[in-house]
């Protein structure tokens, strides 16, 4: 069996135990949790340490080894793969495997994951639900960022995207939780649904879900003429995945439900969806979307790159306005998408380094964010920033990590954020010098405006008259938080570590380029 | 005659009139323990038919058939007549009288049900169905100190009987029109047909006789009298509706279709018209099911939805297409029987089918609370559940059908355009469940104290979630066994 398996059968396996254990035993579902989501994040550690040695060292067959699937896998720089059927009748194979881009995904999932539970104490009612619903987020998103079989990808995102409207409903706060809730249902399952059409198509054009065996198929045919199949087709399949994907990623302009719904989201939810679940939509713009449809990617690429101004400029001139941090951190959080959907635009291999970047330091700050936020929302009982001044003074602790987690989110330099912006800047000028220069000002100027303003409001200066009286983080509730920083401060310091990873996956990037090359050409 | 062949219709129809003899020597007490008894026969009977099914099957000669087709349907009617007894076992307190009546008529529209399944020419084909539409004319009726009741029974009647008028009319005309009524000689002497005038009867016969099949199918625009009917009804008869009738229904156009029509497969209007149907049934369903507070209603018109999802998939009139159809059925079954369970057990303490009666049912009996949200998922087509591998499939039928249907993509957006209204809907009732308020003109807070479930439903909950999961997790056997059933169904011509 393949350690992907466990990392993410572990939280699923805990959320069946959890479901029979009597609701009153509190403290088993939340050590029960914490346990399963550490397993998975020592075993990720693992994975992650030990991907780049070359796959001979590794003791024994591999579980597909001799099958024409196994010989794709070494071509394309898949690990630790393991490949049983699931449901000959359609097709369908259990599927797993990580290259460099799936690896560092997974990482970043477990970290957030294991956060995340950490911070999930705020939760004092029905605490069972919860944590079961949480493990079973957990292991569905670290499972479809591991999956190379389409279907699976897309069935393990379901399962983790469904928690997110009951938790809203149930543990949401705020006035607006039930508006929320039914908002962020029908959007997000409107984006799945198109994802599905999309991906249903492309399963009926290759006649396979196994991810390598599409990729490779499209290689053989990648030189002629018409591609796999006919451009009309690809132009189709890519509309579909790119808008339903983009709805469940936030682009704009279908980006309104995210800020909202994070603000009604309780804490630990609103980590995992905007830290790690709504990178999955990314992730499979890149895995999937890009090398398997070039020509369509021709031509919506450049419509993709317009919608993304949408996201960095207007949503950071939104929020600007904001009084409520946590609809700040959302609008924010929406603006930065807009860097990882300019990086896929490119499609260079340094755009598309950048933007996996992006997505894994995003996925922490996220994490971080909205983890900082919610331990404020649970002290003050309010986010609204006229009422909560100099609170730098009563919580140096929890200050000093908001300040980190603000600066950079406006890109200061020894983040990985800045990593992977000034990544995709780079790789996005020479297509789009135009949109680069907009994304760069605003991302340095707004960017700034939003974060320093709150910083000054929230934590500087002397404590407001309605400020209420709180507490800083004590003792191991330091914990998640200080992972989050530490984490985000060595990957910005040594971005190689994920670069690395990330370069062993240059199958995927050359093919996505492959079928860009007429362009490049007709526009030098 | 080989009087095996018919040994499961036989049995079901043995067992009802052995539950009327038993209750006569019943005490009042305990002749809803009966239930127990019919479920266990009924299984046996199943098992002993299943058994001698490769010993030798029917030829088409008796007007019956008992194929892979028959069997796999046959097996999806005594489940859920299974569970449908088990589930009027535990409403048997709100009948007042005649409990084994109930059980006994369960067991004769089963047996129609299962005619239907093996139906194989024109006659059978219209007495299974009014063996099935009159046993329910009964059922819908049978709690006579109910106005409500009453209303289903007669509105039930009133539709059942003008369809089942313009079917045998159908029949007629292509009686008439071919001069056969055995499904393979019908298609045998339609293609033969050389009268333009002749043919044009013969369509309209095909058309018509559809259109009585439609009305069980509850596809727009036969399904005005789901709504009423599914609220008025006691609530396991309204499960036997949305499952059993409404699987005939669709196994009889299977093989209506697939069987005597080989030559009309080929011309536009039929799937034109089919396909403008499934997209209307889709919406219909969908959107009126929006505003419905009524937990019966609202589930009346999400069935109308699911025809119109099955239609979808026999627009495409494709083995891949019965196959994806048959395994949605199955999934189905789950879903429906366990939803209109919970709200059997609700409705009977709150005596109301208001949505807010669920309020607080999480804390009142996890295990209700559970089975229903799986339920409504699974209804709306999310994973890890049955209901979305039955959607998917169906998608995926549809979807590849798109290069010989020029109208299917439009089809395909309605499906999906109705799939995300749905998602309202269902949403709703889980609201209700985990933080719903209660009546909103109520004074009081809605109650906390424990929801008991009787025992038979309890069964048919842990049945229904073990299925749910099941079949989600695992759908090979059954999406196999489809398979075999659908093989060359319409690839055959």
């Amino acid at each position: 069996m393949s350690p992907l398996t466990y990392i993410m059968g572990l939280p699923l396996a805990m959320a069946l135990i959890l479901a029979v254990v009597p609701s009153e035993k509190r403290q088993f579902f939340r050590w029960g949790s914490r346990l399963a989501t550490l397993g998975s994040l020592l075993l990720a550690i693992y994975v992650f340490s030990v991907f780049d040695p070359p796959i001979t060292d590794q003791p024994g067959p591999l579980p597909t080894q001799g099958t024409e699937e196994s010989a794709l896998e070494d071509e394309y720089g898949y690990k630790f793969t393991q490949r049983v059927e699931w449901i000959p009748s359609l097709n369908i194979h259990y599927y797993v495997g990580v290259d460099g881009i799936g690896i560092v995904m997974v990482l970043m999932a477990a970290l957030v994951a294991f956060a995340a539970t950490c911070c999930a104490q705020e939760i004092r009612t029905r605490e069972k639900e919860f944590y079961i619903l949480l493990l079973l987020m957990t292991g569905g998103i670290l499972g479809a960022f591991m999956s190379l079989d389409i279907f699976l990808i897309y069935f393990l995102h379901e399962l983790a995207l469904v928690p997110t409207f009951i938790m809203i409903g149930v543990w949401g706060r705020g006035q607006d939780k039930d508006f929320a809730a039914y908002k962020i249902t029908l959007y997000l399952s409107l984006g799945a649904l198109l994802t599905l059409a999309g991906v249903i198509m492309l399963y009926l054009q290759f006649g396979s879900f196994s991810l390598l065996s599409m990729m490779d198929h499209g290689t053989q045919f990648a030189g002629t003429e018409a591609g796999v199949f006919s451009a009309t087709e690809q132009n189709v399949i890519f509309a579909l995945l790119m808008f339903g994907l983009g709805i469940l990623v936030g682009l704009w302009p279908f980006h309104t439900w995210a800020p909202l719904g994070y603000s009604a989201a309780p804490t630990a939810t609103a980590m995992m969806h905007a830290g790690v679940i709504k990178k999955f939509g990314l992730f499979m713009l890149i895995k999937v979307a890009l090398p398997l449809l070039p020509q369509g990617a021709q031509t919506w690429l450049p419509i993709l790159a317009l919608l993304c101004l949408g996201n960095i400029l207007y949503c950071g001139l939104v929020a600007m306005r904001q009084k409520d941090l946590n609809l700040l951190i959302g609008n924010s959080s929406v603006a930065h998408m807009g860097f990882v959907f300019l990086g896929i635009a490119s499609v260079t291999t340094i755009g598309l380094t950048g933007a996996v970047m992006v997505m894994v330091a995003h996925g922490l700050l996220a994490g971080l964010a909205f983890g900082l936020s919610g331990y404020l929302y649970s002290q003050a009982r309010t986010l609204d920033m006229e009422k909560l001044q100099g609170l730098l003074a009563s919580m140096p602790f929890w200050g000093t990590l908001m300040i980190m987690a603000l600066m950079a989110g406006c890109g200061l330099p020894g983040f990985a954020n800045f990593a992977g912006e000034l990544t995709v800047f780079f790789g996005a000028w020479k297509m789009y010098p135009v949109i680069t220069t907009i994304g760069i000002w605003s991302a340095l100027v707004i960017g700034a405006v939003y974060m320093l303003r709150a910083i000054r409001t929230l934590l500087h200066g002397m404590k407001g008259e309605q400020t209420p009286e709180v507490e800083d983080l004590k003792n191991w509730q330091r914990l998640p938080y200080a992972l989050l920083v530490a984490v985000l401060l060595l990957f910005g310091f040594y971005p190689k570590l994920i670069t690395d990873k990330i370069s062993k996956s240059n199958a995927t990037f050359e093919q996505a380029k492959k079928g860009q090359a007429p362009t490049e050409e007709a526009t030098e | 005659m080989d009087l095996q062949l018919v040994s499961l219709e036989i049995g079901a129809c043995l067992l009802g009139i052995v539950v009327l003899l038993v209750d006569l020597w019943t005490p009042a007490e305990r002749k809803a323990q009966l239930g127990w008894l019919v479920a266990s026969g009924l299984v046996g009977v199943f098992c002993y038919s299943f058994t001698i099914f490769d010993q030798g099957t029917g030829t088409g000669a008796t007007g019956y058939v008992k194929d892979s087709l028959a069997v796999y349907f046959q097996g999806y009617f005594v489940l859920s007549a299974v569970l449908v007894v088990l589930l009027t076992q535990s409403y048997a307190t709100r009948i007042r009288s005649g409990i084994s009546e109930l059980y006994a008529f369960t067991c004769f529209a089963l047996a129609g049900m299962s005619f239907a399944a093996g139906a194989n020419s024109l006659v059978l084909l219209f007495v299974a169905v009014e063996l099935i539409t009159i046993t329910f004319y009964v059922l819908t009726s049978f709690e006579r100190h109910r106005l409500r009741s009453l209303e289903a029974g007669i509105k039930y009647l009133i539709l059942g009987a003008a369809s089942s008028a313009i079917m045998v009319f159908g029949i007629a005309l292509i009686y008439g029109s071919t001069g056969a009524l055995d499904f393979h000689g019908v298609a045998r002497a339609a293609t033969g047909l050389n009268d333009d005038s002749m043919m044009l009867l013969y369509r309209l016969g095909v058309l018509m006789t559809l259109g009585g099949l439609f009305f069980k199918l509850a596809a727009v625009p036969f399904q005005l009298w789901v709504p009423d009917v599914y609220q008025g009804a006691p609530t396991p008869v309204t499960t036997f509706l949305s499952t059993g009738s409404k699987a005939a229904g669709i196994v009889l156009i299977l093989r209506l279709l697939a069987d005597a029509c080989p030559p009309l497969l080929g011309e536009a209007w039929l799937r034109q018209l089919l396909a403008l149907m499934a997209a209307a049934t889709i919406l219909y369903g969908s959107l009126c099911a929006l505003r419905q507070r009524n937990l019966k209603r609202l589930l009346g018109y999400s069935s109308i939805a699911s025809a119109g999802f099955v239609l979808l998939g026999l627009v495409t009139l494709s083995d891949q297409g019965a196959q994806a159809v048959l395994f949605y059925l199955t999934a189905y079954v789950f879903g429906v029987v366990g939803a209109f369970t919970v709200i059997s057990v609700v409705s009977e303490e709150s005596s109301d089918e208001d949505i807010s009666t669920l309020a607080n049912l999480h804390q009142r009996s996890p295990l209700m609370a559970t089975v229903l949200t799986l339920s409504i998922i699974s209804l709306a087509g999310v994973p890890p559940l049955a209901g979305f591998i039955g959607k998917f499939a169906l998608l995926s039928a549809a979807i590849s059908s798109v290069a010989v249907h020029p109208v299917m993509p439009w089809v395909i957006g309605a499906a999906l355009v109705g799939v995300v209204i749905s998602f309202y809907y269902y949403f709703t009732v889980i609201r209700e469940i985990f933080w719903g308020k209660g009546r909103f003109w109520a004074e009081e807070a809605p109650s906390t104290e424990p929801l008991p479930c009787p025992r038979a439903a309890e069964v048919v909950l842990l049945t229904c979630l073990f299925g749910l999961i099941g079949l989600g997790l695992f759908p090979e056997p059954i999406l196999f066994i489809a398979g075999e059933a659908t093989e060359y169904l319409f690839s055959a011509n």
